[in-house]
């Protein structure tokens, strides 16, 4: 089996095929994980970039350990966005790592929409690790994986995603990847942080939590990302703690053996507090071993995949 | 303007004469000579006359772009007076309003008498230039306008930034109400646009980038309205893009105010779901952004019905280091000049939207209107702009092709059908089949 995709730039455009390989893919490499040893030989002289203007430790490494247990050779490129003003900067970059024999790259970026950029002028495989307020389409997969392993389908599913959809990159993700699969999904957030007619993506859109919260078998709850403050699209996050924040109370609203998601890292008492974040329900340290798995299983497919040994 | 000596005759024959402000549209010959109209009629005959067979083609008065970016002085890797005037001939304008956003800007008539003698040593088409409203463009104390206006200024703008302070609007109004030019504003309220960086609808929200309401637009355009009424001055609306502000300017209309607005060819043609399909083809990047579906449509009712009396380019050539980058920091802009008859022919008359003598008018009559000029008509005496058009000609954008500096269009490989085949300003032939010869 091979994806259809060369590249993973958004789950809007992914095929349901491939959202299928990809998450059955990532079930045996799992399995990896968990061996004594991590390390398969799949990817032996393949070189895997990583290419973050924007910080996550989390992403980056995710994708790096991915590439390592597979043995691919790893480099990383972190770039301060202050630098990179002139976008010709990532054109240059680009072209650098063409002419350096990279087989693949995976790009962070601040900016909606330069993934699909620099897939443009790059002839290997391009993996989006988060672009702007557009899609992360690896954390909706891994999203997908992980509720599908709990839940054992996806298909009819209702998921509740709580928080700043505005600018929310995996909330896009998830949206399109559930809808691709069957689940219905609610978006819920102050009014200031929904995007206008996010509807006609498929989800629907409340502001009260109550509400979107009723009967979901699955409860994402955003990082609420406190710099956005500044905008004034929110008074306080003392106020928004006590009128979005998924406690115990509003968590018991949902099916009883819903599932609590969080991409991490969690403001701790302001999104999301600390009792629901630590009980059973909470999947969020699946979603990070789930992640690795999920990316291994796209760099698999995207650069050891076709060929059958 | 650069002309090689005095023009011979020209015999323009058989082709179909559309001259809105006359009242024509009919079959006919046109003759030039000694840089005017000399006589419309049948069978007409002019010894020594070279003849232009137009049989198939449609022959209308030169067509008047009202709103165009030079870049001359201080930007010209992006355009300058002669590669921009190119750009005009080739795509069928025989006049081109300059904007004053240059660097320096045309902010005072030095610099106006600059723009004027720079144009009469390179430029092929007539270039007329924009006086600034605002000292520096910067909204904040007003340039001389009664002396620019007297250097030939044909109207005030601080096109690219918007008057924001709408007290200095309305003294712009009041005293550029004497020298009786239109004041042209870019209706933005900015603290609604702020690092937006297109439509803010479904497609902002599905791409993830920051957007524009259209709100931002109207607003101002309600608040100069309002201005006009209080004032007297003339108002004129640049690149009107959504269906609020068509509903403004029909209540302004309807007030008989002196307000009036121009639409782009690009808001008449294209919407926002372009950057969606393009995957953030930074070429899609415009200010004011494409817009949605339906502010397209009433954009087009509009036009029709003459609540929008001019289509104007609003030509904006950018070096492709200001484009090949991420969508953010993309400079806005479309280079205009050379698709806008093309486009609008092949969008909006051969669809039947609007029938080709409205298209005509709103190119020519519709401009010189607003902005008080003796063009934009065929009448016999009067200035020999003609443009020739083959309504059938179908060829596609190929930016590589233009005359501009500025490869940027997102109509690059669309096939277009109707193209001009002829471009005569003063009696001199600047372009013919699609290449000028200046
Ligand atoms: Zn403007």
């Amino acid at each position: 089996m091979k994806l259809k995709s060369r590249d993973i730039l958004a789950l809007e455009e992914m095929p349901r095929e491939d959202v299928e390989l990809i998450l059955d893919t990532a079930g045996s490499m799992k399995e990896i994980i968990y061996r004594p040893i991590k390390k398969v030989p799949t990817l032996r002289g393949k070189t895997v970039v990583t290419l973050f203007y924007e910080a996550s430790t989390r992403t980056r490494t995710s994708f790096e350990l991915a590439a390592k247990y597979m043995s691919a050779d790893t480099v990383s490129i972190a770039t301060a966005t202050s630098s990179v003003q002139k976008g010709e900067t990532l054109k240059d970059t680009a072209r650098t790592l063409r002419v350096m024999g990279s087989d693949c790259v995976i790009m962070r970026h601040p900016v909606s929409g330069s993934c699909h950029f620099l897939a443009r002028v790059l002839d290997v495989p391009v993996i989006n690790g988060g672009d702007g307020m557009h899609e992360h389409p690896t954390q909706g997969l891994l999203d997908m994986f992980t509720m599908r392993e709990r839940k054992g389908r996806l298909e009819g599913l209702r998921v509740a995603i709580i928080g700043d959809v505005y600018h929310s990159r995996v909330a896009r993700s998830n949206i399109w990847g559930l809808k691709k699969m069957g689940a219905s999904v609610v978006v819920c957030g102050p009014a200031t942080l929904l995007p206008p007619e996010i509807e006609k993506m498929g989800a629907e859109a409340t502001s009260r939590v109550e509400e979107a919260v009723k009967d979901a078998d699955v409860v994402m709850v955003l990082r609420l990302q406190l710099e956005r403050q500044q905008r004034g699209l929110f008074p306080s996050a003392r106020e928004y703690s006590r009128l979005w924040g998924i406690t115990r109370e509003r968590l018991d609203l949902a099916k009883p053996d819903a599932l609590l998601m969080h991409p991490g890292p969690m403001n701790r008492g302001i999104e999301i507090s600390s009792e629901v974040a630590d009980s059973p329900q909470s999947t969020i340290e699946d979603q990070v071993t789930n992640g690795v798995a999920v990316r291994m299983a796209i760099l698999y497919l995207l650069l050891g995949g076709g060929e059958e040994k | 303007m650069k002309l090689r000596g005095e023009p011979e005759p020209l015999l323009i024959r058989g082709g179909r004469v559309i001259d809105p402000a006359q009242g024509i549209d009919a079959e006919m010959d046109v003759l030039l000579g000694d840089g005017v109209v000399r006589q419309l009629g049948h069978d007409l005959e002019a010894d020594g006359a070279r003849v232009f067979e137009a049989r198939g083609l449609w022959v209308v008065p030169g067509l008047i772009d009202m709103h165009v970016h030079l870049r001359e002085p201080g930007e010209e890797w992006k355009e300058d007076i002669a590669s921009g005037t190119r750009a005009a001939a080739a795509g069928g304008f025989t006049t081109v309003v300059a904007m004053a956003n240059t660097r320096p800007p045309v902010d005072d008539a030095s610099m106006v008498n600059s723009i004027l003698a720079r144009a009469a040593e390179k430029a092929v088409v007539h270039v007329l230039p924009v006086g600034a409203v605002t000292r520096g463009l910067e909204g904040k104390e007003l340039a001389e306008m009664g002396d620019m206006a007297e250097a030939g200024a044909v109207a005030f703008s601080d096109d690219g930034h918007p008057i924001a302070d709408a007290e200095v609007m309305r003294c712009a109004l009041e005293y550029g109400h004497t020298f009786a030019k239109p004041i042209i504003d870019h209706c933005q309220e900015p603290s609604l646009t702020r690092d937006a960086v297109m439509h803010l609808g479904y497609w902002s929200t599905v791409l993830g980038l920051r957007g524009m309401p259209a709100v931002a637009e109207e607003i101002m355009v309600a608040r100069d309205i309002m201005l006009a009424r209080l004032t007297g001055g003339k108002v004129h609306i640049a690149h009107a893009s959504t269906r609020g502000t068509v509903d403004l300017l029909r209540v302004a209309r309807t007030e008989g105010l002196p307000v009036t607005a121009e639409a782009t060819p690009t808001h008449l043609c294209l919407t926002d779901r372009l950057v969606h399909d393009t995957a953030y083809d930074t070429s899609t990047k415009v200010n004011p952004p494409l817009r949605a579906a339906e502010d397209v449509e009433a954009l087009r009712r509009a036009l029709a019905e003459g609540v929008i009396e001019a289509i104007a380019t609003d030509h904006a050539p950018h070096h492709r280091d200001d484009k090949e980058v991420e969508y953010n920091y993309a400079a806005f802009g479309i280079s205009g000049l050379e698709t806008a008859l093309p486009l609008l022919l092949t969008e909006l008359v051969h669809t039947g939207i609007i029938p080709a003598a409205t298209l005509v008018e709103r190119l020519t009559a519709g401009p010189a209107r607003i902005l008080g000029l003796e063009a934009g008509s065929l009448r016999v005496g009067g200035c020999a702009d003609v443009t020739v058009i083959d309504p059938g000609l179908e060829k596609s954008v190929d930016p590589d092709r233009f005359y501009s500096k500025g490869k940027n269009t997102p109509l690059a490989g669309r096939k277009l059908r109707g193209w001009p085949v002829l471009t005569v300003v003063a009696g001199q032939v600047v372009m013919r089949e699609g290449g000028v010869l200046a």
